[in-house]
């Protein structure tokens, strides 16, 4: 395949598209839901089956296509689904499934509104859902937020990379927003889908068929408790190990800023427009955006707050990142939430009005 | 004659596949899973494709199949087998990919994945053990309890105002364009055993050539969660299971 590296204009939901068949992505399964279906559609329309050999299958449900993920994940493959929040419900189940027995694999979550079917208008309000696990048992699993289409697209082969390195699902946790609106973008370089004997070697852990070695045997399940434990604590230290390395955030106007903005996504972008009109009334305002949601960027957020005369969480949702900035800053400075639910996204003006409430 | 003497190469008539390894099995005495794990390791010994097999363990009391037949193996969530296989089938298409899984995680919790992956076409086999009944969780009442049939769940005896009627998925499957070969067998007497073992046969043959997906029901006792010794419980299933449950090919596309 020719590179193709020119500036293209598409919606962040082709990007991902697109980015996965450059990135060596084996496999894609999904159902359709709006605001996400073009992904499916862009992956069906570009047939890369017949190009990079990767398989695309419309699924029967959110259900069939996170098992895919994981059988496909337990084969060493690069495999990943998309939703949006009702079917990322849905999938918790195979999430859980793929933490305990320690699947790499990729599930892109284009935020709408809730709860129950809620709308088809964008929301963070899958914040706690993705950070918190979501499904039950004791894990977690990587979440990066992208804020642009460009993001979009990088994202999907640092998710990979991610699932790989620590054998963990990763959440890209985007919305409608971002996946709807076109930007311009680059796409990745192209990069070939890796060979079964390369896959054989990387992972000498996944059930790709014997072929000399001993069994391997892909399960989450374990009777003895103790066995059981020490796996727990495995995972655990798993966990700590992606905390201290695999933090990701930027920061916005911080240098002489007294008041900080968090937020992340879409409301990112409306939150630097805020922070623009805030600068021109004199108000030194700066944000700090966290690209992981989980492992959270508690320790730049503490270090931040200790010169903050508040700090505003602003989430499109009825505040849950607010929780883990509070337990970041533990009282070092006053946290505020601000947000709008149900569809609405927040203007700049309003965000602006809230931040002089705040000042008063 | 000594045993020792007794003991040799050509006098050999029968013995412990080589794919079964040496764990000690959780199941039951008399329980028809470790009957239908023997012949799934003789066959994919005999086809040469130890090497080469990836089967996924269901939710049910054949959860640890993956201890005792020396492949590669997935264990899926409850009824997800299908979608799991679906994945690992087309992305090594070369691996011989096989699901087994009881009539509660097949016909019940996984009804949506089975009938789907059937009807894709997929290039897997499912193996279906129909014990009507949930014997991993102690007895309970599953999709394929016969009418009147007493378990923990219907303890009266299964009545179609509550609980519906036993339900056929194989006779649903034979219906689908996706699938390629359709049986129901049993592992009650040795001429079953022989059939069924045949039926696997074909099934990982078919899968192996492409020619779409298979279904293989293996109708099965669970002396436990009937309350039966194994002599009684494989004369009820032959005396009331057989009655509903009717053994033989639904569909083979060889035979058109
Ligand atoms: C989501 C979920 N629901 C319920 C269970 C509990 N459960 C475990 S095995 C089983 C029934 C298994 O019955 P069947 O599939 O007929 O297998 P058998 O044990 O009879 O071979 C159930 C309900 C579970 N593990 N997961
Ligand atoms: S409970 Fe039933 S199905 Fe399970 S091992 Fe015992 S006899 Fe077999
Ligand atoms: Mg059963």
């Amino acid at each position: 395949m020719e590179e193709k590296r020119e500036i293209l204009l598409m919606k962040g939901n082709e990007a991902i598209a697109h980015a996965a068949i450059r990135c060596g992505c084996d496999g894609y399964f999904g159902y359709p839901i709006t605001p996400q279906s073009e992904i499916l559609e862009t992956l069906a329309a570009e047939k890369p089956w017949e190009t990079t050999g990767m398989v695309v299958v419309q699924a029967e449900s959110e259900l069939a296509s996170i098992n895919m993920v994981y059988g496909g994940g337990a084969c060493g493959k690069r495999v990943m689904t998309s939703s949006s929040s009702p079917g990322v419900a849905l999938m918790q189940e195979g999430i859980t499934y793929m933490a305990g027995a320690e699947i790499p694999g990729l599930i892109v979550n284009v935020q709408r509104g809730g709860p129950g079917l809620g709308t088809i208008q964008p929301s963070q309000g899958d914040y706690f859902q993705a950070t918190r696990g979501g499904g039950n048992g004791d894990y977690n699993v990587i979440v990066l937020a992208p804020a642009s289409v460009q993001e979009m697209a990088d994202f999907v082969d640092l998710s990979f990379e991610l699932a790989f390195r620590y054998r963990t699902p990763v959440i890209m946790l985007s919305d409608g927003v971002i996946g709807q609106m076109m930007e311009k973008l680059v796409l990745p370089p192209f990069k070939s889908r890796r060979t079964d004997d390369e896959v054989r070697q990387q992972c000498p852990w996944a059930t790709t068929g014997k072929r000399g070695r001993k069994n391997n045997i892909i399960t989450s399940l374990e009777l003895d408790p103790s066995v059981m434990e020490t796996h727990n604590i495995h995972l655990q230290e798993k966990y700590e190990t992606i905390r201290q390395h695999e933090v990701r955030y930027e920061e916005y106007m911080t240098d002489d800023a007294d008041m900080l903005i968090m937020a992340f996504g879409s409301a990112s972008r409306i939150g630097q427009k805020a922070i623009e009109l805030c600068r021109q009334r004199g108000m030194r305002v700066g944000m700090l955006r966290p690209i992981t949601l989980w492992p959270f960027p508690s320790q730049e957020v503490a270090s931040l707050s200790q010169r903050m005369r508040f700090i505003m969480s602003l989430e499109i949702n009825a505040g849950q990142m607010v929780d883990d900035i509070r337990l970041a800053v533990n009282g070092t400075c006053p946290v505020h939430h601000y947000g709008r639910m149900g569809g609405i996204v927040p203007t700049p003006e309003e965000i602006v009005s809230e931040i002089e409430r705040l000042i008063n | 004659m000594t045993n020792q003497e007794i003991i040799q190469p050509e006098n050999l008539v029968y013995q412990k596949p080589r794919l079964l390894n040496n764990n000690p099995m959780h199941y039951c005495p008399g329980c028809s899973h470790s009957v239908v794990h023997k012949l799934i390791a003789e066959v994919i010994d005999e086809m040469g494709l130890e090497e080469r097999t990836i089967g996924i363990s269901p939710v049910g009391c054949a959860v640890f199949a993956y201890n005792y037949i020396d492949i590669d193996w997935i264990e899926a969530a409850h009824g997800r087998a299908p979608a799991i296989a679906c994945a690992t089938k087309r992305l090594w298409p070369d691996n011989l990919v096989f699901t087994y899984q009881g009539d509660g995680d097949l016909a019940c919790i996984g009804t949506g994945e089975t009938i789907h992956a059937l009807n894709r076409g997929d290039n897997v086999v499912i193996i279906f053990v129909n014990n009507a009944i949930y014997g991993m969780t102690g007895g309970q009442m599953a999709p394929t309890t016969l009418m009147g049939m007493k378990t923990s769940t219907c303890p009266y005896g299964r009545q179609s105002d509550l609980h519906g009627f036993p339900l056929k998925l194989t006779e649903i499957a034979a219906t689908l364009e996706g699938t390629c070969y359709v049986t129901r067998q049993a592992v009650s007497r040795v001429a079953y055993i022989r059939r069924t073992k045949a039926a696997l046969r074909k099934a990982f043959e078919y899968s192996m050539q492409g020619r779409g997906s298979s279904l293989v029901e293996i109708v099965s006792t669970c002396s436990s969660g009937w309350k039966m010794s194994p002599e009684e419980a494989n004369q009820w299933m032959e005396d009331r299971m057989f009655a509903y449950y009717k053994l033989g090919d639904l569909k083979d596309i060889a035979a058109k």
